[in-house]
């Protein structure tokens, strides 16, 4: 049903991983696709331009595709299941050895050290589903996509609706536990990596083929790439605006 | 049929390295007048060109009329909404033609949400000889004035004059996607993403909203209008697109608030190819109807549809523009290329249609022998005035010489807009900062 070729290129084990999860499609890393389809989005939805209007039709769109994805998560039974784990073990150090796992493998392979990882590897033996943690750290950029998305929908709202949208936004995306201070930083540094993975994918600078979100995806030729890195740069100074305003707020 | 003549917008002249485009550059819309003496080009920095055709000489009859740049006015500035601290874009959406009734010419252009009546007309005499001021403009001495003259008229060199008639502002919360003159003359709507308003030309302080989408609870939007056009010969009647794929035809004689449609198209969703992007894919971003009002054409990501008028269940034409990115389109989505919005055009006749892709191709259908083309608009692949050869993107693992791959589209290239002569088979097609005009090869 969903696109082949879509793989999180994080790490190794993947496939074993996917066969401990209960009552989830057959289809190997299928849910790890449905995964990164749906942090794609949530990012998406944040990243819309604050200087001018955002398209409401593109939000519209975005938004109807991760409603989507969360139905059928809940079908699936994956939401609940990932949400009972969520509130066993609610920590900010998950987040972090997320956020590490992630960009290690991409400067392993790219030959670099990453000071801590053998404190994360720890983590990650010591766990089970790298789908809960990766779950987790989308929970945390739902938390951001609430702060902002209220402006990205209704430019006209009063202080009631805003209260009103993000309770619905609650139901739909499931209530959430309130994270400390500290994940504030790795909410940038989420939104930043995968940031970091277009960026990476679109100039073409893979050192293997299973790096970024879309296996299908070849290295764009150069006259697109000076256009998507200037796109890149774009969004990266709205990243700038973005993190003012959480940490104004 | 096969394309001739080649004409370049005159923009940034000064500048040498034509590769250069500045973002303003970037032509918004393209449309031709009805008798397709005139074609109007809209671009992001807020600006109108409008190009006429020369008259045909008999000394060069290979010269079969040109386009030269016949007026040049800034329509839109940029402004500031001080309420939502956000700045409103100059870009021009759309431009459309009124039909002439004088020797003046009318069009409509619109930004995101103000839409001006701009009155387009030519000066080519001035009057001279006045009493109380001298030639160049300066009061005479009364007492030196011994005679009396009347004014002459002289002709000058021709001037084009740009005047803004009518501004129709304030109307519009959301961005303004289109805009439709009625068949009546006197009336005009202008849609944006949830409601449409209708316009009567002499009166800007006031419109009439006849659709309205959007819920009381903002959090229940799922769907937005992406298009609306008036039914070219009855003033009653509309059709809008939506986000999800569908079209509603309205009869404003039902009632005021046209929310009941008359008639509903939408094809129902083949479950084999149903994928998270579905819905995304068959967002209309076009629709336009058949010159003779029988049918409407449908754009969205990968295909266009003929639909009639009289079946409301599905399309009776559908042409794949390029079902090779079928298999993109998660890259698609996440370069947010997937929500570009084609337009589509049909030619004079109704007999073919044509629409935009990437890599500055853009595709002919004919409907009668069912044969379509390829075609693409670069200089650097193709001479002045000569015939443009078909091009071929292959799916396959062979690459024949001169086919083009997938992967090797360029997807910052996208021809979104297109417009087919009125009569004749010259067509306009905007390349990011370039204008292309093609006409059929004369033998």
């Amino acid at each position: 049903m969903f696109m082949r070729g879509l793989k999180r290129k994080c790490f190794d084990g993947e496939e074993d991983i996917e066969e401990t999860l209960a009552g989830i499609k057959a289809i190997p890393s299928y849910n790890l696709q449905r995964q990164s389809l749906l942090d794609m989005s949530l990012v998406k939805l944040q990243l819309c331009h604050m200087l001018v209007e955002p398209n409401l039709c593109r939000s519209v769109l975005i938004a109807n595709t991760v409603r989507q994805i969360q139905e059928e998560m809940t079908q699936d039974g994956t939401w609940q299941m990932i949400n009972m784990q969520n509130t066993g073990q609610a920590s900010v150090d998950r987040l972090v050895s997320t956020d590490i796992l992630c960009r290690s493998s991409r400067e392993q392979a790219e030959g670099k050290h990453v000071p801590g990882y053998s404190t994360f590897s720890k983590d990650f033996e010591g766990d089970q589903a790298q789908d809960s943690s990766e779950t987790m750290s989308t929970a945390s950029s739902v938390q951001a996509l609430r702060n902002l998305q209220s402006n990205v929908w209704e430019m006209e709202n009063s202080q009631e609706n805003k209260g009103n949208f993000q309770k619905s936004l609650d139901q739909i995306f499931e209530t959430l536990e309130n994270k400390s201070p500290n994940s504030v930083e790795d909410l940038f540094s989420e939104v930043d990596n995968s940031y970091y993975d277009l960026d990476t994918m679109l100039t073409g600078m893979m050192s293997n083929t299973k790096m970024g979100h879309c296996d299908g995806l070849e290295p764009f030729p150069s006259p697109t790439t000076t256009t998507s890195s200037s796109n890149c740069k774009s969004d990266l100074n709205e990243l700038d605006h973005i993190v003012e305003i959480l940490v104004e707020s | 049929m096969e394309e001739d003549v080649e004409t370049r917008k005159i923009n940034s002249s000064f500048l040498r390295d034509h590769s250069y485009a500045t973002e303003a550059d970037i032509i918004s819309t393209v449309e031709f007048n009805h008798t397709g003496e005139l074609l109007a080009t809209g671009d992001k920095g807020g600006r109108v060109v409008i190009f006429q055709r020369e008259q045909e000489s008999k000394n060069q009859p290979h010269r079969r009329g040109e386009y030269n740049v016949y007026s040049t006015f800034q329509s839109h500035e940029p402004e500031f909404d001080y309420l939502k601290s956000l700045e409103i874009e100059e870009k021009i959406n759309k431009i459309r033609w009124l039909p002439q009734q004088n020797a003046a010419y009318f069009l409509l252009s619109t930004n995101d949400k103000t839409v001006k009546l701009w009155k387009v007309s030519e000066r080519d005499k001035r009057p001279e000889g006045y009493n109380l001021k001298d030639e160049d403009g300066r009061l005479r001495d009364p007492s030196m004035i011994t005679s009396l003259r009347v004014p002459v008229l002289r002709p000058m060199d021709l001037m084009v004059e740009a005047t803004p008639r009518r501004v129709f502002a304030n109307a519009h919360t959301y961005h303004i996607n289109s805009i439709s003159v009625n068949s009546d003359y006197e009336t005009y709507m202008s849609a944006d993403d949830l409601r449409i308003n209708l316009w009567n030309f002499e009166i800007t302080n006031q419109s009439f909203n006849i659709v309205d989408i959007k819920p009381a609870n903002m959090e229940e939007l799922t769907e937005v209008i992406t298009a609306a056009e008036f039914h070219p010969h009855h003033c009653n009647t509309f059709v809008y697109s939506s986000s999800k794929g569908t079209i509603r035809l309205c009869d404003m004689r039902t009632s005021a608030l046209c929310d009941r449609h008359a008639k509903f198209f939408e094809e129902p969703e083949d479950p084999s190819n149903r994928s998270f992007f579905s819905e995304i894919i068959s967002s209309i971003s076009d629709v336009k109807f058949s010159h003779s009002g029988r049918y409407i054409m449908t754009r969205d990501y990968l295909t266009v549809k003929v639909w009639d008028l009289n079946m409301e269940n599905r399309p009776i034409e559908t042409y794949q523009v390029h079902d090779y990115l079928r298999s993109k389109l998660c890259s698609l989505y996440e370069n947010d290329c997937i929500f570009d919005k084609f337009e589509c055009v049909w030619n004079g006749s109704d007999s073919v249609i044509m629409t935009g892709s990437y890599n500055n191709f853009f595709r002919m259908f004919d409907r009668n022998t069912k044969r379509d083309v390829t075609l693409e608009a670069s200089r650097e692949n193709s001479k002045p005035r000569a015939v443009l050869k078909p091009r071929k993107v292959c799916v396959g693992g062979k690459r024949r010489k001169d086919e083009i791959s997938v992967d090797s589209l360029d997807f910052s290239k996208k021809i979104l807009h297109t417009a087919w002569h009125p009569s004749e088979n010259i067509i306009a097609v905007a390349a990011t900062n370039n204008l292309y005009i093609f006409q059929d090869k004369v033998n």
